[in-house]
């Protein structure tokens, strides 16, 4: 039973530190700031996630610890990672990176563009 | 599974090392504080890990309260970027 109870446990931390190989390699090596972003904020809050499930398994299972701090700590990244990723991004744009050639098109600068024309009417 | 949590807990730090990288060669602000909230994220991966490996449950605390400030850094780093003020009166955000 414990031999199982490891298995997944060590299946969930694998993932998680798979996850945050996925993100350095990302943050090193995509062309742009919002690649960089989208990076950094989906597949780091998938292996963070992983990492935390895995942990808390273990405490449940192998220690017979019901940890509740963990589960609130993983619903709390879960929801606030995708928040800070959003908010750098804006950041981002309205201080004025510009974004690599190889984008074909830029849907919040005609936004940006329609919101001011509505302001000066 | 002690090799294994070790194994796991040295690649995360080589990771946190890279992200590094990226802080101190990034070409503009945002790109440095994306990678300073990634650091954030790894940080409480590798305290998750070291919980596991020192048997230990009093390191969980940590994890919450890492979280909280590092959504706060976050979001007030990025005001600061956005319009140069963190505190401000505008309705329009």
């Amino acid at each position: 039973m414990i031999y199982v109870a490891n298995l997944v446990i060590g299946f969930c931390i694998a993932v998680g530190v798979f996850f945050t190989v996925v993100t350095v390699v990302g943050i090193l090596r995509l062309p742009d700031v919002y690649t960089r972003a989208h990076a950094a904020s989906k597949s780091a809050t998938l292996g963070v996630l992983g990492i935390l499930v895995g942990v808390f398994l273990h405490f449940w299972w192998i220690k017979g610890h019901f940890s509740i701090q963990l589960l609130l700590g993983s619903v709390f990244l879960f929801i606030t990672s995708p928040v800070g990723g959003h908010l750098m991004s804006r950041a981002a744009y309205m201080s004025g990176v510009k974004p690599t050639d190889l984008t074909v098109g830029d849907d919040l600068g005609e936004a940006i563009g329609e919101q001011k024309s509505h302001e000066e009417d | 599974m002690k090799l294994f949590i070790w194994i796991c807990l040295i690649i995360v730090f080589l990771s946190m090392l890279g992200t590094l990288v990226r802080v101190f060669k990034g070409p503009s602000t945002p790109d440095r504080l994306i990678a300073l909230d990634g650091i954030g994220i790894m940080l409480i991966s590798i305290i998750a890990l070291l919980s596991i490996a020192f048997e230990t449950m009093y390191f969980i605390d940590v994890i919450l309260l890492i979280a909280i400030m590092s959504f706060i850094g976050t979001v007030s780093f990025s005001k600061f970027i956005e319009k140069g003020a963190i505190i401000d009166r505008d309705i329009r955000r």
